[in-house]
């Protein structure tokens, strides 16, 4: 299993360079939001599957009992949801925007700012 | 008193708030804005001091103990930092008050600057690394709106440059967190460097590769050569108070973390990760410079400049790679190697804080130039001297501080690195910044004499009707209070260089910090310094 998803986070990292490395900003933003799932799933992966149940303190209980999962990369790929979550939806008005001002999507049509 | 501690996230959130909650009244955002980084600046120097009395304070939010709880910690460096953006807040504010167009005021220009102060305070008094990680993003996100009011084509060019390059370094970062974390199974940076001590020797290739990871986060956000494009393509597309924030703070930030991390944490294998700082360092002077050289319009020489600077700052960090594997705190007080390593990390403060304010102040000015001028294109530029007397002495008084003339406040920065350098046996390095310094000088007198030399050239009707326009005493007041604290500086160099020099012990030497984070509870360091408990969960 871990080994499945060792390597479906590789291929995803991958698609994702792939992708940002394209002349389209469409692709780019594609890219951007594959790359953000795989650093997800590599926390993920990185702590560690698991196949015991979810890390509750029964009620009487002071401490947890036996051993369980950790919650907190869990806690943490949450944050991380949320966060590319409004940069996506930043990026996707943003080429909205530049595609009306500039009129493409090539980037290599955007170079007046450059040096 | 640790609530203290608080205040640089809380102000600037709820004057930010309070904006957004007044945002149909220009005149009443405009209050509130400076009521919030007048502020600002109180709580830094207030901060400042507090350190300087008790060396470290730490808060641990909502009381859970470290590791477990956010913890929030001031160090010299981190306080200092916190002071230097509140003058940098106040004097943008007031620039802002009298530069930035209705339009961008209306479309919550102030909350936005807030919320972009409330990240970069955060990431300065953070003691969590994924923390560091939020507080990036909330300072991004506020820069990536900041960077694309008002809509011009340049502004957006730009900024899908800057956005997608900064994006890619938060996955960069996010996936160095997630190894990291799966190694050591912390990410409280106290702990961290704790834990890391204890690594066994066959996970060290990892624990540095996890360093470089974070070396490409930070050093795309810090514009380190080869990782800077971003930089130039965008940071002169916005008004000139947002191009002066973001050159005053944003890459400062990057820098402040690459201090952090590899002072603290990443210090295992300093052969392989400082000595790539060293290169990145001489790399990015060079580059940096040689770019600003062929820059044809003011901004974009200064944006170049901005990285030429970055690799001046890494040199003290990349001189740790002396140490091989002592420990600074381990050597004796009259080794050779513990005072080069002082001196070099106390430069690179000192640079730092210099560089924030000259930074700003030139960049202030560039506006002022673009605003009287109606371009900031060198080759239409001209004879300003003639016109604007005052103007060119007080442009003379940054740009000269940034070359390095004694007694501006980058001669002394200047000086402690290359002389660090020296006695480091990294002659060449010393050569290099030598060289790079000369270069900006040279950048620095070729502006000069361009702008403000020479006939001046006709003045196009749109200049002439925009000056008209312009509240110049707020846009000339912040430059002119920063040349004074640049000026400054250099005068009472003695003091700022012990401050910088008691910041550079601490980074040195982390067990103050670390007992602070863990408030002097020697049963988890202690038994972390025997490796029990070791691993993931």
């Amino acid at each position: 299993m871990t080994l499945l998803l060792a390597i479906t986070i590789g291929v995803l990292y991958a698609c994702a360079l792939y992708l940002l490395m394209r002349r389209s900003i469409v692709k780019i933003i594609i890219g951007l939001l594959i790359l953000s799932h795989a650093s997800n799933l590599l926390i993920f992966a990185s702590s560690g599957l698991r196949r015991e149940g979810a890390t509750l303190i029964s009620g009487d209980a002071t401490t947890l009992s036996g051993t369980a999962p950790d919650p907190l990369p869990q806690a943490m790929i949450l944050t991380a949801i949320v966060i590319s979550f409004g940069v996506a939806a930043f990026s996707v008005v943003l080429v909205h925007r530049v595609h009306r001002a500039v009129g493409t999507d090539d980037l290599d049509e955007m170079r007046s700012t450059d040096t | 008193m640790n609530f203290l501690l608080v205040l640089p996230i809380l102000l600037p959130l709820l004057t930010a708030a309070t904006c957004l909650l007044v945002r149909r009244s220009r005149r009443a955002q405009r209050a509130v804005a400076l009521v919030g980084s007048s502020g600002l600046l109180i709580v830094g120097i207030m901060l400042v001091s507090t350190v300087m009395r008790q060396d470290v304070i730490a808060v641990q939010i909502s009381g859970w103990i470290a590791p477990f709880g956010i913890t929030l910690i001031a160090d010299r460096l981190s306080a200092a930092m916190i002071a230097i953006t509140g003058v940098v807040a106040l004097c943008t504010i007031v620039y802002s008050i009298g530069s930035i167009d209705r339009r961008r005021e209306f479309f919550s220009f102030y909350p936005l600057v807030f919320t972009l102060l409330m990240g970069v305070c955060g990431s300065f008094l953070t003691g969590d690394i994924f923390d560091l990680y939020v507080w990036f993003e909330v300072m991004l996100m506020s820069s990536f709106v900041l960077l694309t009011l008002g809509g011009e084509r340049g502004q957006l060019e730009g900024s899908i440059k800057y956005v997608t390059l900064n994006l890619l370094s938060s996955a960069i970062f996010l996936t160095a967190l997630g190894l990291l974390y799966g190694l050591v199974g912390t990410l409280n940076m106290a702990h961290l460097a704790l834990r890391i001590e204890n690594v066994p020797p066959e996970q060290q290739g990892m624990i540095s590769a996890v360093g470089m990871l974070l070396l490409v986060a930070f050093g795309i956000k810090a514009g380190i050569f080869p990782l800077f494009f971003w930089l130039p393509a965008s940071y002169h597309t916005p008004p000139a108070a947002v191009s002066a924030l973001f050159a005053a703070l944003l890459t400062k930030v990057g820098v402040y973390s690459i201090f952090r991390i590899y002072t603290l944490i990443f210090v295992t294998d300093v052969m392989h990760t400082h000595v790539l700082l060293l290169w990145a360092s001489g790399s990015t002077m060079l580059v940096g410079v040689l770019g600003a050289l062929i820059q044809r319009e003011l901004r974009r020489t200064l944006s170049f400049l901005i990285i030429s600077h970055i690799g001046f700052m890494l040199i003290g960090v990349g001189l740790l790679s002396i140490l091989g594997s002592t420990r600074w705190a381990e050597l004796p007080s009259d080794s050779l190697r513990r005072g080069a390593v002082l001196l070099g990390l106390a430069g690179a403060i000192f640079y730092l804080f210099h560089h924030i304010v000259v930074k700003s102040a030139l960049f202030f000015l560039a506006g002022v130039i673009e605003r009287l001028e109606g371009t900031d294109r060198l080759g239409e530029l001209g004879g300003f001297a003639t016109r604007h007397g005052a103007l060119a002495v007080l442009f003379f008084v940054p740009a000269f501080a940034l070359a390095g003339i004694p007694p501006l406040s980058g001669f002394v920065a200047k000086y402690a690195l290359v002389s660090a350098s020296i006695r480091a046996d990294q002659g060449v390095l010393a050569g290099v910044a030598l060289v790079a310094g000369l270069l900006i000088l040279l950048v620095m007198a070729r502006v000069w004499v361009l702008i403000f030399w020479g006939e001046p050239k006709e003045q196009s009707d749109t200049a002439r009707r925009r000056s008209d326009v312009v509240r110049l005493p707020l846009m000339i007041g912040p430059p002119i209070a920063l040349a004074v604290i640049s000026v400054a500086m250099g005068l009472f160099a003695g003091q700022v260089f012990r401050y910088a020099e008691r910041a550079a012990e601490q980074l040195l030497d982390p067990s103050a910090y670390i007992s602070a984070v863990f408030s002097g509870d020697t049963n988890v360091m202690h038994d972390e310094l025997r490796g029990t408990d070791r691993g993931t969960p």
